[in-house]
């Protein structure tokens, strides 16, 4: 019997790290549909990104309320781990306050958990006050009704509650310790919990183990139960910033990829000793290869990690000239959409024994229209704006080359501009030999 | 038909058995667009009075292909790169300038992929260069008195991080520079990138360039200056759906140095 909450709290925590373990092969295997990239180049710059960017958070503080509000926020969330891992060690051991030993340095820590975890719950309400009461323009924008808004507030509800959850156990535990209770050591320092010891005034012994037994299962298993919601929320990000911030593109913003396809096809063309009826070699079975991308699939797998990434903050879209002048255009549905096209796909994958069975769909017209991506300026303003260096650029811009190249739908005055540049090498109607003209105007 | 500009071609080095110090990169908008030919004359009349050995391609010089890339016409824009890179090559050419972020941005950036080397750089840097190394003496108040804000365009500086050179060249005029609340890495694009310059927009409720002349507007100037021809087409139309137009005027980066030093 003495060792059924010992068993209890294994199994629980197997279970929680399981079904995490599933949601991330799920997720490397979705991720990994995308094309291959080579992101092998600049190690040290790719490190140093990532320093500065996630961990270092230095684009969120671009904007100082939220950004500030955020730095307290992640840095509650990577401190108050260490106590995490005490309260596994403790449930799995059957221990209590394993690390009290360490005596000033507990006291210490143990203080500092419960200063950030009040910290975090003023920001958690400060977000939430940003999103429901204040209703800052970019947390009301189309893309973000239905579940994209539950979500954003669940987190912070999830948060919210975990934290009090903490203080709660704490103030408890120290009621306890000033009774001289069983098993509770007189270790730590409360400075905010105890202004929640008032409120357990006059409870039994019996009555204040029950609640520090009660708020201790629940922080613990909310935590777990948070890991497995991350898979289907935005708040991933938490992880994939890491990542997301390595594999970010480190070129100058204005430089495009060249598409290699093209450009083999190009030096043939170019080439005087091709022969131009060649046929393609025997054993040469495979397909042309698409230009651009109408689905996911044909998307590198960076910008699918980019789509998993997004945590929808719509810092991009605030700063999009086209958004911001009341175009279709939102750079973070372009996210949003790759990630729900990506979940998609990857459902019909699991009930089709890891197969893709075409459904019809793609993310080109079913979920991203023309009229968005041809309002893009492709002036940088959404890639420089994200905090965790997602490229939303790029996306729309491999889905105008499908467009494009594939379907010829470019608008009309496009198509105009190009057969201009075929026939005289410039997008206007002139005549080459008129282009020195300007010197004797 | 103003006076008469030193502007040798390639073939004409050639002929001579020489190489120019740099090749001046007009670009379409340069050598086609009424307003953009005098930002083209305006930067040869600054690089005469320094004495620089700069030629142009000329009728060989064919359109970058930067716009087809933005508009996703990948083949159209690998055909012409490729061209462009065999006539430079061919002529050996080291050094690039051009009045145009676009062009600089695809010839520094994506050109060196296909096989197009060279050191490109804008004018408002090569100016400052210039400037700097004393060849280009500028004397005079110049627009002493007046306020000029300067429009970032989104492919010299976020896309290419050059912020600092058209600053420079600007203060030699002594103006007053005044900042618009969002510039440099977080300036508002002017509506014409990404090929939007060749088509309508989409339907909103305001056009992008309007809302960037606002911006700068905002800051009480007599002049807008930029250093793109796109961005000047647009901000110019802008100021008229202002309707300013009769007290606010929109500058290359080397117009207002040239007439600074009254050329």
């Amino acid at each position: 019997m003495e060792y059924i909450p010992n068993i209890i709290f294994a199994i629980a925590l197997i279970v929680g790290i399981g079904f995490f373990t599933r949601n991330v092969k799920k997720l490397s295997r979705n991720i990994k549909l995308g094309k291959d990239v080579d992101v092998s180049d600049n190690k040290s710059q790719r490190w140093k990104n990532m320093a500065k960017i996630a961990l270092g958070q230095t684009k969120m503080v671009v904007r100082p309320i939220a950004g500030l509000m955020h730095v307290i926020v992640y840095v509650g969330f990577i401190i108050i781990n260490i106590e995490v891992l005490e309260i596994i060690l403790d449930g799995l051991l059957g221990t209590h306050r394993l690390f009290a030993p360490l005596g000033s340095v507990y006291n210490f820590l143990i203080g500092s958990f419960e200063i950030l975890a009040f910290l975090v719950i003023v920001a958690v309400v400060v977000f939430w006050v940003r999103r429901n009461i204040i209703r800052i323009q970019r947390f009301v924008k189309p893309e973000m009704k239905g579940w994209p808004k539950t979500d954003g507030n669940l987190i912070l509800y999830i948060e919210l509650v975990l934290m009090t959850l903490f203080l709660t156990m704490n103030a408890a535990d120290f009621q306890l310790q000033q009774l001289g209770a069983d098993h509770y050591v007189k270790a730590g320092s409360f400075p905010i919990s105890q202004f929640i010891v008032p409120l357990l005034d006059g409870l039994s012994e019996s009555s204040l183990i029950l609640v520090e037994r009660t708020a201790w299962w629940l922080h613990i298993l909310g935590i777990l139960a948070f890991l497995n919601y991350l898979y289907y929320s935005k708040h991933l990000h938490i992880l994939l910033a890491f990542p997301n911030t390595y594999y970010g593109k480190i070129r100058p913003q204005g430089q495009f990829n060249n598409l290699e396809s093209v450009t083999k096809e190009v030096k043939l063309m170019m080439d005087p000793d091709a022969d131009p009826f060649a046929a393609p070699a025997e054993d040469d079975t495979s397909e042309p290869e698409k230009f651009g991308a109408s689905d996911v699939m044909d998307l590198n797998w960076v910008q699918l990690l980019n789509a998993y990434t997004c945590t929808e903050c719509g810092r991009c879209t605030s700063e999009c000239p086209a958004n911001q002048t009341g175009k279709k255009l939102s750079p973070r549905k372009i996210m949003m959409d790759t990630r729900d096209r990506l979940e998609e796909v990857g459902k019909i994958m699991d009930t089709n024994k890891g197969e893709f069975v075409p459904d019809g769909k793609q993310l080109l017209g079913d979920y991203i229209s023309h009229e968005e991506l041809w309002a893009c300026t492709t002036c940088n303003a959404c890639v420089q704006a994200c905090p965790v260096s997602i490229d939303p650029l790029s996306i729309i811009v491999e889905m105008r080359r499908y467009l494009v190249m594939e379907q010829s739908a470019a608008p009309t005055e496009l198509n105009n501009m190009m057969s201009n540049i075929e026939n005289n090498g410039a997008p206007w109607p002139y005549n080459q030999m008129d282009r020195l003209n300007w010197v004797n105007e | 038909m103003g006076e008469q500009l030193k502007v040798k071609t390639m073939q004409e080095y050639m002929a001579e058995g020489k190489q120019p110090e740099i090749l001046f990169w007009v670009g379409s908008a340069g050598s086609y667009d009424d307003r953009a030919k005098k930002i083209s004359r305006a930067f040869v009349k600054l690089l005469n009075k320094a004495g620089v050995d700069f030629a142009v391609l000329g009728t060989e010089e064919s359109s970058t292909g930067d716009v087809a890339k933005r508009a996703g016409n990948e083949f159209l824009f690998q055909m012409q790169a490729m061209m462009n890179i065999e006539l430079l090559n061919g002529y050996e050419i080291k050094r690039i300038v051009t009045c145009d972020p676009h062009s600089f941005n695809t010839l520094k950036n994506e050109y060196p992929g296909l096989g197009g080397k060279y050191d490109v750089i804008h004018h408002t840097q090569y100016l400052k260069e210039l400037i700097d190394n004393g060849r280009l003496t500028i004397t005079g108040d110049g627009y002493k008195g007046k306020r000029i804000t300067f429009h970032d365009p989104c492919y010299l500086g976020r896309a290419n991080s050059v912020f600092d050179a058209p600053r420079e060249v600007l203060s030699k005029t002594n103006a007053e520079l005044v900042e618009m609340k969002r510039h440099k890495k977080t300036a508002l694009c002017c509506g014409a990138g990404g090929a939007q310059m060749f088509k309508e927009p989409e339907k909103g409720d305001m056009d992008v360039n309007v809302l960037r002349t606002k911006d700068a507007l905002e800051t009480k100037p007599n002049i807008i200056a930029t250093g793109c021809p796109y961005c000047n087409t647009m901000m110019t139309d802008g100021i008229k759906a202002h309707e300013k137009e009769d007290s606010v005027t929109v500058m290359d980066v080397a117009e207002l140095l040239a007439s600074s030093q009254g050329l």
